[in-house]
């Protein structure tokens, strides 16, 4: 029996179980962000692994199957970008800007923002790239001596807060344009974000598609750099 | 279907090569993103193999964060700890971004309707 617990090959088919239990119920509850496949599935993992006495390192034996995908997932964003540039490209100034400035903005709140309320080092950078989306945020983490785990959490969490916040936070700005609250909703929320702008509207949904992307692309290259200056001071 | 397949493991190699050979802080499989997004835009699209293996991928993204996911349980004591502190810095820090973010393109876009 313990050899059958910690073969690989029950945890990479108990994985993908979780998932689709987890994508049953999220699209059962109508995709509520709060039960996001990936808490539901980890939800249902933990408690089995804690219970049968199963390590983590025992278990990734298995789950690193699935985690080896997110390299060529990763290179794949690169299509849906490329579609929806294609869409705007007489709006690419505005847009370029607002990336920008509002992609500076995600990467420098959460480092200054967590230095106030006293976040360890490690946890910092992992927390840094949190409005990318997910795979990108993970390897960012990673390479800039942060944690994949930490990382990949903060950024599902970041992806749920948007949707739910979204109404209450531009209400004040008086946003009436779909665009706008798209490229906002993307540009800090990724993909959580983007499935909920497509319930907005479909023009909020290809603007929030293309802020995901467009941040992906930015923060990639802008957090190294900015962290090099950060260590400076 | 292994057609599009490879070539998304191809630019992801090269992508890590030229990572490599650069030094860069960036993590390969994004430049392999960068890589095939100018590929894509010289020959205005990628092939349907790759679009297809793409599609695939992309929508079951989530099951991909799963196993990292449940590395969580390594982190129990971390959470403990700052798990409070996470959760505020989180909320605070994605409501401002969605705020700049949107402030900002909304004066761009009135400007640029006023200019013509």
């Amino acid at each position: 029996m313990q050899a059958l617990v910690s073969h690989p090959v029950l945890w990479l088919t108990l994985t993908i179980a979780a998932y689709l239990v987890g994508d049953w119920v999220f699209r059962r509850l109508g995709c509520m962000p709060l039960v996001h496949p990936v808490f539901v599935s980890a939800a249902l993992l933990i408690p089995l692994l804690k219970w049968w006495g199963i390590s983590y390192s025992q278990y990734f034996e298995g789950a690193r199957f699935i985690h080896f995908l997110l390299g060529p997932a990763t290179v794949a964003l690169a299509i849906p970008l490329y579609s929806n540039l294609a869409r705007v490209r007489q709006m690419l100034w505005p847009l370029l800007i607002a990336l920008s400035v509002g992609g500076l903005t995600g990467i420098v709140s959460a480092l200054l923002i967590g230095k106030l309320f006293g976040l360890s080092p490690a946890v910092l950078l992992s927390f840094a790239p949190k409005s990318v989306t997910t795979p990108i945020a993970m390897a960012l983490a990673e390479k800039l001596g942060g944690n994949a785990s930490v990382a990949a959490v903060a950024v599902v969490v970041t992806g749920v807060l948007g949707a739910m916040m979204v109404r209450y936070v531009l209400e004040p700005f008086k946003i009436k344009d779909d665009a706008v609250t798209g490229f906002a909703l993307g540009l800090s929320s990724h993909g959580a974000g983007t499935a909920y702008a497509f319930q907005i509207s479909a023009e909020a949904g290809a603007f929030s598609g293309l802020a995901m992307g467009m941040n992906a692309v930015f923060t990639s290259v802008a957090l190294p750099l900015g962290l090099a200056l950060w260590c400076r001071f | 279907m292994l057609q599009g397949f490879i070539v998304l493991m191809a630019c992801w190699l090269a992508g890590e090569v030229l990572v490599n050979l650069l030094a860069l802080s960036l993590p390969g499989s994004v430049a392999g993103m960068l890589i095939l997004l100018a590929v894509a835009l010289g020959r205005r699209g990628v092939g349907k193999p790759t679009a297809e293996v793409g599609g695939v991928l992309l929508s079951h993204l989530a099951l991909l964060f799963v196993p990292a996911g449940v590395g969580l349980m390594e982190h129990g004591r971390l959470f403990a700890e700052e798990g409070l502190g996470m959760l505020a810095v989180l909320v605070l820090s994605t409501a401002v971004t969605m705020a700049v973010t949107a402030v900002t393109l909304k004066w761009l876009l009135a400007r640029r309707k006023a200019e013509s």
